[in-house]
């Protein structure tokens, strides 16, 4: 649980370091957002707001692009987030097959987060690697040609 | 130089990459080391190979013998029959008829394509600027700059005819002339690689395999239309891309072919990656820029076009990744060269990747204007089981849906939209007999609710609209009435959504409604779906 | 230049001009919805959409420059199709419910829909269910209303620098809202209700206070007073079905009588004590060497950004209390006195073109009568829906004079209304009561007009006073940036809240452009040459305060009463702070 808490936040201090590293400006806010998450997790309300204050745009601006993006979350995620691809040569291959079977091993609804904190659940848009289709993709890991009977397997490497 | 009998590729793209070429690669170096074979055979990690459902894949030349599905436990066997006996591992070759792919270089599956843009990807090893320079690299750079002036570029380009291979299909040569007669203090070219279309992963294998193509062209562009700075926008979630390009730019850099005052020319041309955070509007050339600027990245109304007022406002070439990796080879072989390939209004070749319902899935590149039949059934090895085909996608997502009656159309920037669809990204989605057409309508409709950037209205409200009426009739809850309303709110989106996200998500419907209406129609009105995918 | 030829008819206009602008020369209107004449252009709403020869595509006319040679098409079956279904496609998210909505009969979506004969919406009639922000005294936002025309964040951003409002989420789930879903009470807004005049639909508005002054009115125990801010009387006569710009001080005085209000004074009697006030104070801190430059006070929403955003330079502020504010103190204290009634039973009512007034007099330091000391803000647009109600017509009213003795004023207090009118009506008083002699000029045209800054330059005694006016608050902000670098090499600052001073206000009447904002500060001016007094250290019933009441300017009394002190306040919403360090490991 150590990990978990410590993701969930992010020190003014670090903030200000990621900023510093982009000089402080506001075109490089995507790659601040990027950066801010990866130390935090999701970008809270209060690394938001440093953000803004840091870079001395509106804050509505930085939440605005927040929100934008789906690789951003402005609300805190499991460890590892599970994002399931929805497209048609993935659906084509059998991904909803994927979607029950992730369902019913972790027991949550697709957008959901398992009691535990470990996992979420959630659909993505085409990762680019159709060519092994069904894909999905586990924080930074792609895993594809996926089957059924593979998911539990897959999940054993993250309990 | 050593010289080596062997020499085995081991795929290092990220379709294989999950299949375990990392542990293939590491387990045949030892293995090759531990025979004493490795005065004699060399293994080199290289970009896509092509096959990348079959991952993870390796290619043994001089044969060309390629191994698919190759597990850490089949490394002895190789190396103990291949290597040191050559003999073929005849069990991990697939079964010849379905995969058609015994020899990497057989007629029917590297024979039929043509490797302008993928020249490297496969052969070289993609972390090695020596190997992209040994064969060639950099060349056309240093022609360029020490022999053309930037007018003869932009002349070159034009004459090859090459137009953009990211969609949109506007002539490369005449993009970049806009920019060149732009009067600034500041100019920009722009990489698009977010590939997002489903169904496409070229630009991503690209990266991957032949890094450093991508920065040659991009600086031939820069010294053609006076920019001294480049973006390469990749997908957040192209991890191995971004690295690949991270390294090549700092070699690059190292050996002075990116950086100030290249080869004593005076001309500059630095290279910066920019890494998308999941939204497929940006590649929309606006919403990219957009995106660099750190906004969100909701298109920008045209005009002014980028050419003349784009990054920062500063006059901006956006090319896609499969467009500039023509560049190179243009310029080195002249435009007469690159004509041959292809036809005559649509010269060059173009990269595919094929998915879906099709044996040889993956990455191809094949003269532009080649019929659908042939990809399928030639280099795809055509459908699993022998089953029959029933569509075709082509372009990805936000392209149309061709019915059999169609495979022979050649397939190019303008034959393809005489049949209500589009050549696109290339991407080429098959589908068997097994799918319901109101089924997948509904998934192509998602995509583009989950992925408009709610700017405009007839995109915003429309594309949900879609999927709405889409997804009743799936759940056969359709009422009359509603494929004409489809189709007119479609023929609005087109003509008046702000940028080409909503004017091309009616694309697949419409042709679906064209050519599968008879599917709707069953589900409406006789509440049936006909392949029982729907649960009705 | 360019020729075009627009629905077989030719125009020439110059090259770069949209679409919509061409064809509005050949008398064609072409419908409009996400289009604003005063904000950025958007192109989103995709209403204004026309064919062009030669293009598959529909381009939005709206946005699109004209070139040499364009012919266009704007009424076609494709362009009539297109922009049906696009408001269709609007109207199945939107809730309908004109007949309940604070913006019937001024809305645009409503007036696109009469004028497209919308009879049928054929998709499923689908409400997002976004809640509704009552957060604030001034201003009530109804999301569900919103079509996502981005106007107000033009307004919000690039006119007013408060940055509140603005896209978030995408797609379908698009909202224009402040940051984090907040309420406006928690974020930084000026409360300006300029993104009201932005809003094309219902989904802004101005918090109703109408029932409160009604049930005032009904009740026998009330002593009910009215003040009516300088800016309404060239304003509320487009409630009423006038044109912008006429002179109504008379018939408003009127008809608020006929409304039942037991005694109609002017605001613009405080409009000149406050120049008295504030006049002083600035003499006083010129002479003693206090904070220069000064800035005015009597915009609250200026005040209240200035709260947010430059809690640094607050001392820069006179001290002054808003006409609006200072007329409070005096009604439940000299008026009461005066007239003898028990200040608590004095119900006060003020007439404004604001909205943030709504906030001011909510402020828990504005209560130095010993009560509150304006009961209830009424807005030009509330006033002109009581009037309507009330069935008063304009037309059938004769002219009528305020009350005494809060009722007379000068032609300076007049002005206040218009963006520069305070700085030369300070001026006025400034120069005549330092020097003692009389002004060579008493107009300083200098500081009047709709140039976002003005600046200007008059000798007083010795001193070569430098002044400087914003409107609105992307304006202001250039001058307090200055202010914050040492830069703004001014004695003298007059800072509006809103475009144009407060006849542009968040309160007035709908709609409010730059061109109407204009016309109403013209008025003012026009307003103050037809008045006997035109400075107010000449208005006799302000002689008559400081002799009665006040004793002197800048006195103990004045101080009590007059003045006021601010408050810094948060940029940010408070947020969840995370704890640091090794300890939460
Ligand atoms: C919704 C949308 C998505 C797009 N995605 C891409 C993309 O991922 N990659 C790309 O190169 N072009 C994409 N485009 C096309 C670009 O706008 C632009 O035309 C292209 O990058 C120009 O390069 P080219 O001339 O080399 O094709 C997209 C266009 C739209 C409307
Ligand atoms: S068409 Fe869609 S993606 Fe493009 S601007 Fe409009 S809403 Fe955004
Ligand atoms: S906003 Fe306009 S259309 Fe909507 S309910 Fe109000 S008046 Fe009617
Ligand atoms: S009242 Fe003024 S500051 Fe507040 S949201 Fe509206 S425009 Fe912005
Ligand atoms: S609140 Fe009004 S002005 Fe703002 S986006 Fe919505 S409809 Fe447009
Ligand atoms: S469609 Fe699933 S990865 Fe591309
Ligand atoms: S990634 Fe290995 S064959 Fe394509
Ligand atoms: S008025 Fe032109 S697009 Fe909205």
């Amino acid at each position: 649980m150590e990990t978990a808490a410590k993701s969930a936040s992010i020190c003014p201090a670090k903030v200000s370091e990621i900023l510093a590293k982009y000089s402080r400006r506001p075109d490089a806010l995507v790659s601040i957002l990027h950066d801010v998450q990866k130390e935090a997790g999701y970008l809270s309300e209060e690394a938001i707001t440093e953000i803004a204050s840091g870079l001395d745009i509106p804050v509505s601006k930085v939440y605005g692009v927040a929100t934008f993006y789906t690789l951003f979350s402005t609300k805190p995620k499991g460890q590892y987030v599970i994002r399931v691809c929805e497209n048609a040569p993935c659906h084509v291959l059998g991904a909803k097959a994927i979607v029950e079977a992730l369902e019913k091993e972790l027991g949550i609804p697709m957008g959901g987060t398992t009691s535990d904190g470990k996992f979420t659940l959630e659909y993505t848009s085409c990762l680019g690697v159709c060519g092994v289709a069904p894909a999905i993709m586990i924080n930074e890991a792609v895993y594809g040609n996926l089957t059924p009977e593979r998911v539990p397997l897959i999940l054993k490497e993250y309990k | 130089m050593e010289f080596y009998r062997s020499h085995v590729l081991v795929c290092g793209g990220t379709p294989c990459v999950l299949e375990g070429c990392k542990g293939v690669r590491d387990a045949l170096i030892a293995e090759v080391k531990r025979r004493g074979l490795d005065r004699e055979v060399k293994v080199v990690e290289t970009g896509c190979l092509g096959p990348c459902d079959l991952g993870p894949v390796i290619v043994v030349y001089p044969e060309g013998t390629l191994y698919q599905k190759v597990r850490v436990s089949d490394v002895p066997e190789i190396v103990e029959q291949h290597l040191l006996k050559g003999r073929v591992v005849t069990r991990l070759v697939g079964e010849a008829p379905q995969a058609g792919v015994v020899k990497y270089e057989e007629p029917t599956y590297l024979g039929v394509q043509e490797r302008i843009v993928l020249r490297n990807c496969g052969v070289i090893d993609p972390e090695s600027i020596e190997e992209y320079i040994a064969r060639d690299g950099y060349r056309a750079l240093a022609k360029c700059l020490t022999e053309m002036k930037p007018a003869d570029v932009i002349e070159a380009v034009k004459k090859s005819g090459l137009v953009g291979r990211g969609g949109a299909a506007f002539p490369t040569g005449l993009k970049w002339s806009f920019t060149a007669k732009a009067d600034a203090d500041q100019k920009y070219i722009l990489c698009n690689a977010d590939e997002g279309e489903p169904g496409t992963f070229k630009d991503r294998l690209i990266l991957e395999g032949d890094p450093h193509s991508i920065l040659e062209g991009m600086a031939i562009a820069g010294y053609a239309v006076g920019a001294d700075k480049g973006f390469i926008y990749v997908r957040g979630e192209y991890v191995l891309s971004i690295e690949r390009l991270g390294k090549a730019i700092e070699q690059a850099k190292a050996l002075g072919l990116l950086g100030s005052n290249i080869f004593g020319s005076g001309f500059s041309f630095d290279v910066e990656i920019r890494k998308g955070a999941g939204a497929y509007v940006c590649g929309e050339e606006t919403g990219l820029i957009e995106s660099i600027e750190g906004k969100r990245g909701e298109p920008r109304i045209k005009p002014p076009y980028p050419g003349t007022e784009g990054l920062y406002g500063k006059p901006t070439v956006v090319n896609n990744v499969e467009t500039i990796a023509n560049i190179p080879p243009i310029l080195l072989n002249g435009p007469d060269w690159f004509r041959k390939f292809g036809t005559e209004r649509c010269p060059g070749t173009k990269v595919f990747t094929l998915t879906g319902d099709i044996n040889n899935k993956g990455l191809i590149e094949v003269p532009m204007g080649i019929t659908l039949r042939r990809v399928i059934y030639e280099i795809g090895g055509g459908i699993p089981g022998g089953r029959e085909f029933k569509m075709a996608q082509t372009g990805g997502t936000s392209g149309g849906c061709l019915p059999k009656e169609l495979l022979d159309v050649p397939m190019d920037y303008f034959t393809l939209p005489e049949h209500g669809s589009a050549l696109g990204s290339g991407a080429l989605l098959i589908m068997d007999a097994s799918h319901c057409i109101v089924d997948i309508a509904e998934c192509f409709m998602r995509f583009f609710e989950h992925e408009s950037c709610g700017k405009c209205t007839p995109c915003r409200e429309g594309t949900a609209r879609l999927h709405e009426i889409v997804a009743k009739i799936a759940r056969g809850e359709g009422k009359p009435g509603d494929l004409e309303l489809l189709d007119e709110l479609g023929s609005v989106m087109q003509v008046s959504s702000l940028c080409g996200l909503g004017q091309a998500a009616p694309v697949p419907i419409k042709t679906m409604l064209k050519y599968f209406r008879d599917e709707f129609e069953a589900h409406i009105n006789d509440r049936l779906c006909p392949t029982g995918t729907c649960g009705i | 230049m360019a020729m075009v030829t627009i629905d077989g008819r030719k125009v020439e206009v110059d090259a770069g001009t949209t679409i919509l602008n061409a064809a509005k020369k050949l008398g064609i209107d072409i419908p409009t919805l996400c289009h604003h004449p005063d904000l950025a252009v958007q192109a989103v709403c995709r209403i204004c959409v026309v064919e062009i020869e030669g293009q598959k595509l529909l381009q939005p006319a709206c946005a699109f420059p004209v070139q040499d040679g364009m012919v266009v098409y704007t009424n076609t079956p494709r362009v009539r199709q297109a922009r049906k279904v696009n408001l269709e496609l609007l109207l199945a998210r939107h809730p309908q419910d004109c007949l309940q909505c604070v913006r019937n009969r001024s809305c645009e979506l409503q007036a696109l829909a009469e004028r497209f004969g919308m009879r049928e919406i054929r998709f499923e009639h689908k409400l997002r269910g976004l809640p509704e922000d009552h957060s604030t005294p001034a201003i009530v936002r109804e999301p569900d209303k919103c079509i996502l025309c981005r106007r107000c964040v033009s307004m919000c951003h690039d006119v007013q620098a408060a940055g509140v409002l603005f896209p978030s989420r995408r797609g379908a789930d698009t909202v224009v809202t402040p940051v984090f879903g907040r309420g406006l009470d928690e974020v930084a807004c000026a409360l300006c209700g300029q993104c009201i005049h932005a809003c094309p639909v219902g989904a802004i508005s101005e918090r109703d206070d109408t029932e409160r002054v009604w049930q005032a009115l009904a009740d026998p125990n009330k002593h009910v007073v009215v003040q009516t801010a300088p800016a309404t009387r060239v304003s509320i006569g487009e409630e009423m079905g006038l044109p912008p710009g006429q002179i109504i001080t008379g018939k408003l005085v009127a008809a608020l009588r006929r409304l039942g209000f037991d005694k109609v004074m002017d605001t613009d009697f405080t409009a000149d004590l406050t120049i008295i006030e504030e006049g002083n104070e600035f003499l006083k801190r010129l002479k003693e060497g206090g904070v220069l430059p000064m800035i005015t006070s009597c915009s609250p929403g200026w005040i209240k950004f200035g709260e947010h955003f430059y809690p640094d330079l607050l001392k820069h502020i006179s001290t002054c209390k808003s006409p609006q504010q200072m007329f409070g103190a005096l009604v439940k204290t000299y008026y009461a006195r005066k007239a003898g009634i028990d200040p608590k039973d004095i119900f006060s009512v003020s007439l404004m073109p604001c909205t943030a007034k709504k906030y001011e007099a909510d402020r828990p330091e504005m209560c130095d009568s010993g009560y509150k000391d304006v009961d209830v803000v009424l807005t030009s647009r509330e006033l002109g829906r009581m009037l309507r109600e009330a069935g008063i017509r304009f037309e059938d009213l004769p002219e009528e004079e305020h009350d005494d003795p809060m009722g007379i004023s000068t032609g300076a207090a007049a002005i206040f209304g218009a963006t520069g009118g305070v700085m030369e009506a300070a001026l006025r008083t400034v120069y005549e009561v330092a020097t003692g002699s009389e002004l060579p000029k008493i107009d300083f045209e200098e500081v009047r007009g709709l140039k976002g800054i003005k600046e200007a330059q008059v000798k007083v005694g010795d001193l070569d006073v430098r002044v400087a006016v914003a409107h609105g608050l992307g304006n202001a902000k250039k001058i307090l940036d200055l202010l914050r670098e040492g830069k703004a090499n001014y004695h003298f600052i007059e800072i509006m809240c809103c475009p144009g001073g407060c006849v542009g206000g968040g309160g007035q009447p709908i709609p409010t452009t730059m061109e109407i904002r204009g016309i109403r500060g013209n008025a003012l001016y026009e307003a103050d040459r037809g008045l006997p007094y035109r400075k107010s250290h000449e208005n006799p019933a302000i002689k008559q305060i400081y002799a009665e009441f006040l004793g002197e300017p800048l006195g103990e009394v004045s101080h009590h009463l007059l003045h006021t002190h601010y408050t810094p306040r948060q940029k940010y919403p408070s947020v969840a702070k995370a704890v640091c360090g090794e300890a939460a490991g």
